[in-house]
C-alpha cells in the first residue's frame, strides 16, 4: 500500500447521486440570496437551477426553488444547513421524479426563419402550453412551460428551424392536491 | 416621547442590557463615534489590543474561560478584515462572539470609499449571522438579536456592521427583549427530551458489553452543570470515557475511568477502544476528521448514539443509529434521572457485562503510549509540560495554546480537572491564538494563573499582544517550547516528505529574554532539564507577564499518532514503529 502524503484521509466510498428540488422560504431581506447561494458554493454543493421571487408581500417572504444533485447524505446536509440560516423559515425537499410534485420551467425562444420553418417550430412547441408573444415579418418569440428535459429537447429541435435566442427560468415546484408543505 | 439618543449610545445601552463588562477592540475612523461614547459608560471597560486579530482571540479566550459572550469592536476595512481569522476560529470552535464593526457612512457604501470593504459579504461564511444596519431605528433590535444568536443553540460569532452616520443619528431607544425561548434567534422547534429517547439510550447501554463515552466541546459549551452531570453519568455506569481536544476538562483528566484524549494524537487505549467498542455514545462532539481518521473504517462494529444541539452535526461525517438533538447538559441531567429512577442498580448489575472490556482496555493501557525517552542533557518538550503540570496543578490554572506539536503535548500531558480551563484553537488550527487568548482569559480571571503553552513559531504571529498584557498589568505566562522549527510541519516532512525540511526552520529567531525586556515584562530561559523546576517556579511566582524561553529538543516528534488515512487501530507509538512502517510497507502495526 503506498504511503499517503496527505494530512487528511482518503475519500471514502461515495453514495449514489440523486436530483432533488429544494424549496426554501426566506425573509426577503438584503443579502438573503447571497447567504443561501454562498452556503451552496462554500460547502461544494451543486446548483443546477435557481428561481426566486417574493411570494408574500405583507410578510416579505420569498420562495427560493433550487434544483440540486447530491448523495442522500449531502442532500440531508443541505437541508440541515439551510435550516440553520437565520432568515430561513422552512425547507422542503422533493425528489425530481416524485409523482406528487409539479415542476415547471418557463422558456422564451426567438425563431428567425422562413415561414415554413416557423410553422414547424410553432407546431413542435404546441404541446407545451405555448404562446406567441411577439411576431414580425420573419420572426416570432414563443413562450413555453415544460420540464427541464423537455425544454432541452425543444432547443435541439428548434435549432435547425431558426432558433436564435433562448431565455429560460429555473424550475418552480408545487405539491399536487389540496395539501401544502408546512 | 423620550429623549433622543445616538446610535453610538444605543450600542452601549444594549451592551449594558446584556451585562457586558469588557470589550476588546481597536479604534479607527469609521468607529470613532462609538469610541467617543465609551467615556459615558463606566461599567464597560475597553481593552486596547495591538491588532484586531489579537482583540478577536482575546475575546475568544474571555468567552471560553468565563462562559459569557466575548465582545469585539473594530473599525471598517482593515479593522474588519483583520478580525476575520478570529471570527472563523470562533465559528469552527463554537465560541460566542459579538463583533461590532464600523462602516463608511451609508451614502458612501459601494463607492470604494477610504477603508471601505464589504464586511458583511466577507464575514458571511464565518459568522452565524451578520447585519448591516442602515436605519438607526433597527439598531437596538439588531444588537439585541446579535447576542441572542451568538449565545443560543450552538454558540458562535456574529457581526453587526454599523455605518458611521448611523452611529451619529438619533432616535428613541426602545428595547423589547422577547421572553420566548429561542434557538439561533429563531423560535425553538421542540426542546423537550422524550422519555422514549432516554429509554432507547439506556436500552443500548444495557445491551452493550463494550461501551464508550466520546465527549466533546459541547459539554463545555453547555456550562459547568453539564460537566457535573457527565461525571455523575460516568460514575453511575462505570463506562470508560474519552474526550476530544475541545472537551478536555469536562471530565477529570486524572480519573481512572478516563482514557485520555482520542484522535490523531490521542492515546493508544482511547483510540483502540473507539475502534473496538460495540456502543459509542457521542456527547457534544462532531466526528471531526482528526478524530475519525478514515471514515470507512471508523469504529466498524459499534452502534452509535449522537447527542448534539446542532442538527447539522448529526450524520454529517458518520452515520449514527440513534440521534438526539438537544442541549447536552439538559440531556445528561434527564438521562441520569431516568437511570436512577428506573435502573437503580445499573452500575453493579452491569459490572459483569463490561468487565472483559475493562481488561482489554487495561491491556492497551500497558503500552503507556504517552511515554517518551527522557534525557539528562536536553529538555524534552513532553517533560517540560509534565513539570509545568506538576508545579501548577494545585493552583486553579488556565491553559491556552498555540497550534502545533506543543499543543498536542499540552493536551496529552496536562491533566484538566475543571471545564473552561483549556483554551485551544482546534477546528481552524490558528497559530497565534494562544497569546491573545491568554490576555482575554486573564481579563476574565485577574487573580488566576494563566499560561500559554506556546511554540516559538506560533507565538511570533501575535507577539505584539505582549504590549497589551503589559499595559493592563496582566501577568500572563508565555511558556514557549522553543525547538526552532515549525515542529508539526517538520514532523510531517520527516515522516511523509523524505525529510525535506522545506521552509520549516526559523533562522534568526529573536532573543526571547531580550524581547520580554523590550516589552517591559520578564524573560526567563531554561536550557537544561535540571534547572527546569526552579525556573518554572520562578515564572509562576513572578507577578508580571513572563516570556519563558524553554529550549527543547528540536528533533522530538509527537507520538502516538494515527498516520493519515489509517483507522484507529493502526497507531504509530514512537520512532521505532515509524522505521518498521518505512521498511515494510503495507504491514499494519497493531
Amino acid at each position: 500500500m503506498p504511503k499517503s502524503k496527505s494530512a487528511y484521509s482518503e475519500p471514502g466510498k461515495l453514495g449514489k447521486s440523486e436530483h432533488h428540488i429544494i424549496v426554501v422560504w426566506v425573509d426577503n431581506e438584503a443579502g438573503v440570496l447571497a447567504r443561501v447561494v454562498g452556503l451552496f458554493s462554500g460547502r461544494g454543493y451543486n446548483i443546477e437551477s435557481l428561481a426566486v421571487a417574493e411570494v408574500d408581500k405583507k410578510k416579505h417572504i420569498s420562495r427560493i426553488t433550487i434544483v440540486t444533485s447530491g448523495t442522500p447524505s449531502v442532500i440531508e446536509q443541505i437541508k440541515l444547513q439551510l435550516k440553520k440560516l437565520i432568515p430561513v423559515h422552512k425547507v422542503a425537499d422533493f425528489k425530481r421524479n416524485d409523482p406528487n410534485i409539479l415542476f415547471k420551467e418557463l422558456a422564451l425562444f426567438k425563431v428567425v426563419s422562413s415561414k415554413k420553418n416557423r410553422e414547424k417550430a410553432q407546431k413542435v412547441c404546441k404541446k407545451y402550453n405555448s404562446f406567441i408573444l411577439d411576431k414580425s415579418k420573419n420572426s416570432f418569440v414563443i413562450q413555453v412551460t415544460a420540464l427541464r428535459r423537455e425544454i432541452d429537447k425543444l432547443i435541439e429541435t428548434l435549432s435547425p428551424l431558426g432558433l436564435v435566442s433562448t431565455s429560460r427560468t429555473g424550475a418552480v415546484a408545487m405539491t399536487r392536491g389540496s395539501e401544502i408543505f408546512k | 416621547m423620550g429623549k433622543l439618543i445616538s446610535g453610538a449610545e444605543i450600542v452601549f445601552k444594549v451592551l449594558e442590557h446584556h451585562k457586558v463588562e469588557h470589550i476588546f477592540g481597536y479604534p479607527g475612523g469609521a468607529v470613532l463615534p462609538i469610541y467617543d461614547e465609551l467615556k459615558n459608560h463606566k461599567t464597560i471597560k475597553h481593552i486596547l489590543a495591538r491588532h484586531e486579530q489579537g482583540a478577536g482571540h482575546a475575546a475568544e479566550g474571555y468567552a471560553r474561560s468565563s462562559g459569557k459572550p466575548g465582545v469585539l469592536l473594530v473599525t471598517s476595512g482593515p479593522g474588519a478584515t483583520n478580525a476575520v481569522t478570529a471570527l472563523t476560529d470562533a465559528y469552527m470552535d463554537s465560541v460566542p462572539l459579538v463583533c461590532i464593526s464600523g462602516q463608511v457612512p451609508t451614502h458612501l457604501i459601494g463607492t470604494d470609499a477610504f477603508q471601505e470593504c464589504d464586511t458583511t459579504g466577507i464575514t458571511r461564511p464565518c459568522t452565524k449571522h451578520n447585519w448591516l444596519v442602515k436605519d438607526v431605528n433597527d439598531l437596538a433590535k439588531v444588537m439585541d438579536l446579535a447576542f441572542e444568536v451568538a449565545t443560543t443553540g450552538r454558540p458562535g460569532p456574529v457581526l453587526v456592521d454599523i455605518p458611521k452616520d448611523i452611529q451619529f443619528k438619533k432616535t428613541n431607544f426602545v428595547l423589547k427583549s422577547s421572553n420566548k425561548k429561542k434557538l439561533n434567534g429563531k423560535s425553538k422547534p421542540n426542546g423537550k427530551i422524550s422519555s422514549s429517547d432516554l429509554d432507547k439510550v439506556i436500552n443500548l447501554m444495557k445491551k452493550s458489553s463494550k461501551p464508550i463515552f466520546y465527549t466533546g466541546g459541547g459539554v463545555i459549551n453547555s456550562g459547568p452543570e453539564a460537566s457535573k452531570s457527565l461525571r455523575e453519568l460516568v460514575s453511575i455506569t462505570g463506562f470508560p470515557i474519552t474526550s476530544t481536544l475541545q472537551g478536555l476538562g469536562a471530565y477529570p483528566g486524572d480519573d481512572p475511568l478516563f482514557l485520555g484524549m482520542l484522535g490523531m494524537h490521542g492515546t493508544y487505549e482511547a483510540n483502540n477502544s473507539m475502534y473496538s467498542c460495540d456502543l459509542m455514545i457521542n456527547i457534544g462532539a462532531r466526528f471531526d476528521d482528526r478524530i475519525t481518521g478514515k471514515v470507512d473504517e471508523f469504529s466498524p462494529k459499534s452502534k452509535k448514539i449522537h447527542i448534539d444541539i446542532d442538527p447539522s452535526s448529526i450524520g454529517k461525517n458518520i452515520k449514527v443509529d440513534l440521534a438526539v438533538v438537544s442541549d447536552v447538559g439538559s440531556f445528561l441531567k434527564a438521562l441520569n434521572k431516568r437511570i436512577k429512577e428506573k435502573h437503580k442498580d445499573f452500575l453493579n448489575s452491569n459490572k459483569q457485562n463490561i468487565s472483559k472490556w475493562w481488561k482489554d482496555i487495561d491491556k492497551w493501557r500497558q503500552k503507556k503510549s504517552l511515554n517518551f525517552k527522557n534525557s539528562k542533557e536536553v529538555i524534552k518538550p513532553q517533560y517540560a509540560v509534565q513539570r509545568l503540570y506538576e508545579l501548577s496543578k494545585n493552583k486553579d490554572t488556565f491553559i491556552t495554546t498555540e497550534v502545533g506539536q506543543h499543543q498536542m503535548w499540552a493536551a496529552q500531558h496536562y491533566k484538566f480537572n475543571k471545564p473552561n480551563r483549556w483554551m485551544t484553537s482546534g477546528g481552524l488550527g490558528t497559530m497565534g491564538y494562544g497569546l491573545p487568548a491568554a490576555v482575554g482569559v486573564q481579563i476574565a480571571h485577574p487573580d488566576k494563573l494563566v499560561v500559554d503553552i506556546a511554540g516559538e513559531a506560533s507565538v511570533l504571529m501575535t507577539m505584539q499582544e505582549m504590549s497589551t498584557a503589559v499595559q493592563y498589568k496582566l501577568p500572563i505566562k508565555i511558556f514557549i517550547l522553543n525547538n526552532q522549527y515549525m515542529g508539526m510541519v517538520r514532523q510531517w516532512q520527516e515522516l511523509l516528505h523524505e525529510k525535506n525540511y522545506s521552509e520549516s526552520y526559523t533562522a534568526a529567531l529573536p532573543d526571547f529574554v531580550k524581547l520580554a525586556e523590550a516589552y517591559g515584562c520578564v524573560g526567563i530561559q531554561a536550557t537544561k532539564p535540571d534547572e527546569l523546576d526552579e525556573k518554572i517556579n520562578e515564572m509562576i511566582n513572578t507577578k508580571e507577564p513572563v516570556i519563558f524561553d524553554c529550549r527543547v529538543d528540536p528533533a522530538e516528534n509527537c507520538y502516538p499518532m494515527i498516520p493519515s488515512g489509517k483507522p484507529h487501530n493502526q497507531m504509530l507509538l514512537g520512532p521505532e514503529d515509524e522505521k518498521e512502517e518505512v521498511t515494510d510497507e503495507g504491514k499494519t502495526l497493531v
